[in-house]
């Protein structure tokens, strides 16, 4: 039986592609699996394989062109195979439809026309100018291919089957079609503009934030298997950035000059940015756990503390709600019992993201270790008046390098780059946190 | 329990059974003087003696008409075929007697008799000896059909053959004779007829195999597991009656199935589970039942030829990732 090979979703926000190589010829032997043409997408150039066995006996859609999804490309079928019915499903001939649409507008083409297609074989190529065949071939293009249990499945959960792609045999939809419709998750509502201004929120906010798990997809788990395989359990890496701090300085002075007693840190600003940052980019505000993704609602900060057993991380729970002063008198609240050991482990456990700053120390760049389950770890450096170039004059600024550490599992490199962004963006303009 | 071989198993349930019931005899050819053509009765004559254990003329239509008529008149008999292929021979007795006969006497008589022997393919003894013609006596309303693949169900369900009181048609596989496993020590030991055995559990795809194919289907399982799927291998045990709900409860399960048979593929056992799980879990079914059949050719005599006639593991293995969507 003849193969139909149609244009492929290749990527999730694709409509059409455009052929850029053929990779066999007509009459060339193809069996499944081979790769037969790359075609361009709205992303990437992918290679398009064969999804039958035999000849490549007709090629529809030349080099160059482009077609919509689903539309019939080539036929693969047997040397001496008769394809005529085949090939008059593909909408190559403009005019009939055209024609079509002037003749017929009142006879809508059924959604399922088993009988006509059948028929179109016997009545051969021929049949094509007599304006009835491009209906039948119309209706029949139109025609679902799904598996019984597929189908089912689509019924019992509302998917319209036509919104979906095959990935079977011909375009078959089958099970794990509709398995990754059900699992695609809905995409996050990204918060529009900035956060607004800080509620004064409850002092201690001692639970932690609210999650919501969504299944890992496959590209995620891929990505997981195979950066685990490179390095070890947690596959890090890491982007450096360095920030203009003298705005952010200013501000804390400011702030700290109405009150001596609110003792505002820079650290203090940056766990109260980073808040702010994670709030518009929840996807880094991320957890993976194996099968699922788990998101946070709230940034519920780690913030590494020297103490001399060696290092704890207690959490600023919700630090996107709360005010600076309540962040500042946090810290200083949780660092001291850290330090007498006086934590009770619901108070150091179950951040959604960290920060270690060995600021204090001179280090001027370093790398953190992610915390495991947390997506990702902030190292931040010292800040230091350093030369730099403005408006093509050299100037001084207090500049700050921070390195994060990102769970590749979880956090691609555009995303947490995209993170860092935001984060800088807010950090050298503090007034960003109020509108 | 003890380990042993099929043959031995199959010794062992007719022993047991000449013991049990006096009503219980053995005959054809071979099978006494000569301890039989597979040496399956070896020592029964010595033991029993020439009215329990009897040899026979070589005259299959002859003796089991002869078998049928002792069944009518209240004995047990087990008639062996040397192999089914002679069996072809004694079909009108079978079939037109042994199957009907309840039915057409209004259920005066019933008949209590076992037709067993080797069926299906052998080494090199070309097309006459070398059939599966289980599909054939399936058919026919009014007998039963058991195809053991191991020893304890060998054992277990000869047993419960002779007890039965109709027809059994029991075709033992000539290629394993001398396969070991483990058989209960039970001095009572059966397994009722009609009830299928999950020889492994799975949960990707099903895989239905019986006799011969048992044992390539959990070879195929192993080699499939180790690329990730997992094989759920039934053997229905007996083909009449069929276990369906067995088979059906796995595809609901699995929503694949690939029937695994050495007979030919054209109106064989595969056809009929194929067309059953269509019309019994059709909604449960992701991919088309795939069947691996053996070659549509007489078997042929040269042992490269014959190897291509039999599904092996690759061609099972193949299968299940075709249903599975794998390549």
């Amino acid at each position: 039986m003849a193969t139909k090979v149609i244009m492929p979703k290749l990527s999730p926000t694709m409509e059409e592609g455009q052929i850029s190589r053929w990779l066999k010829k007509e009459g060339d032997k193809v069996s499944m699996g081979e790769p037969l043409a790359e075609i361009d997408t709205d992303k990437a150039t992918m290679e398009m394989q064969a999804l039958g066995n035999g000849v490549l006996r007709k090629i529809l859609i030349n080099e160059g062109q482009s077609a919509p999804l689903g539309q019939l490309i080539a036929v693969i079928g047997e040397p001496d195979e008769d394809i005529a019915s085949v090939l008059s499903e593909a909408p190559a001939k403009k005019e009939p439809e055209e024609k079509k649409q002037e003749q017929q507008k009142p006879a809508p083409a059924p959604a399922v026309a088993p009988a006509p297609q059948a028929k179109a074989a016997a009545a051969s190529a021929s049949a094509v100018d007599n304006g009835r065949q491009p209906q039948a071939a119309t209706a029949d293009s139109a025609r679902v291919i799904v598996s019984p249990l597929a189908a089912r499945m689509a019924a019992e959960a509302g998917i319209d089957l036509r919104s979906l792609q095959g990935s079977g045999p011909g375009g078959r939809i089958i099970k794990k079609d509709i398995e990754a419709a059900l699992t695609q998750p809905k995409a996050a509502p990204a918060p529009q503009g900035f956060p607004r201004a800080v509620e004064p929120a409850r002092f201690q906010q001692a639970a932690a934030s609210a999650y919501r798990d969504e299944p890992a997809s496959e590209i995620r788990k891929t990505i997981a298997k195979r950066l685990v395989t490179s390095l070890g359990p947690v596959p890090h890496f890491f982007l450096t950035t360095e920030i203009e701090m003298d705005r952010a300085a200013e501000m804390r002075r400011g702030i700290n000059a109405l009150d001596p007693d609110l003792k505002i840190s820079i650290n203090d600003v940056i766990v109260k940015v980073t808040a702010a940052a994670l709030m518009q980019h929840p996807e880094v505000n991320a957890s993976f756990q194996e099968k699922f993704v788990r998101y946070y609602e709230h940034a519920d900060i780690g913030v590494a503390v020297a103490i001399e057993e060696g290092l704890i991380t207690p959490v600023v729970r919700a630090a996107d709600q709360k005010s600076l002063s309540e962040i500042a008198a946090e810290v200083r609240e949780l660092a001291e019992r850290a330090r007498s050991r006086k934590l009770k482990p619901e108070e150091y456990t179950g951040a959604s993201f960290s920060i270690s700053n060995l600021g204090m120390f001179g280090i001027d760049e370093f790398t953190a270790v992610i915390n495991p389950p947390e997506g990702a770890i902030l190292a931040v450096g010292a800040m230091s008046a350093k030369p730099v170039v403005r408006d093509n004059e050299i100037v001084i600024r207090q500049m700050m390098r921070v390195t994060m550490s990102c769970d590749h599992r979880v956090i691609d490199g555009a995303t947490g780059a995209k993170f860092l962004q935001t984060f800088k963006k807010i950090l050298e303009n503090p007034l960003y946190l109020v509108v | 329990m003890a380990t042993i071989t099929i043959r031995e198993a199959l010794n062992q349930a007719l022993r047991e059974e000449l013991a049990r019931d006096e009503k219980v005899f053995l005959m054809g050819e071979e099978v006494a003087e000569y301890d039989g053509a597979y040496k399956v009765s070896k020592g029964l004559l010595h033991e029993f003696g020439p009215k329990r254990v009897i040899d026979t003329p070589i005259t299959e239509l002859g003796f089991a008409g002869l078998g049928i008529g002792a069944a009518m008149a209240g004995l047990r008999p087990v008639v062996e075929f040397m192999t089914f292929n002679f069996s072809i021979l004694a079909t009108d007795q079978i079939i037109n007697s042994a199957a009907k006969m309840l039915y057409m006497s209004g259920g005066q008589f019933n008949i209590p008799i076992v037709f067993r022997g080797p069926g299906g393919s052998a080494f090199q003894v070309s097309s006459q000896h070398s059939q599966a013609l289980e599909s054939w006596y399936a058919y026919f309303p009014g007998l039963k059909v058991v195809m053991p693949s191991t020893p304890a169900d060998a054992k277990g369900l000869l047993k419960s053959a002779i007890r039965d009181d109709d027809p059994v048609i029991f075709i033992e596989q000539e290629r394993m004779y001398g396969q070991k496993g483990e058989v209960p020590d039970e001095p009572d030991f059966t397994i009722p007829l009609g009830v299928a055995d999950i020889k492994r559990e799975g949960t990707d795809v099903t895989i239905v195999a019986r006799s011969l194919m048992v044992p390539l289907a959990l070879k195929a399982a192993d080699a499939l597991e180790q690329q990730g799927v997992s094989c759920e291998v039934i053997d229905p045990r007996t083909i009449r009656p069929l276990d369906i709900d067995t088979i059906v409860e796995s595809v609901k399960k699995t929503n694949r199935l690939v029937v695994a048979e050495e007979s030919h593929p054209i109106c064989g056992v595969n056809a009929e589970i194929s067309a059953e799980i269509m019309e019994r879990a059709f909604d449960y079914l992701d991919a088309p039942v795939k069947r691996v059949s053996g070659a549509d050719v007489p078997m042929p005599y040269a042992k490269n030829l014959e190897n291509l006639a039999i599904p092996d593991v690759d061609r099972i293995v193949a299968a299940v990732r075709e249903v599975a969507y794998l390549d």
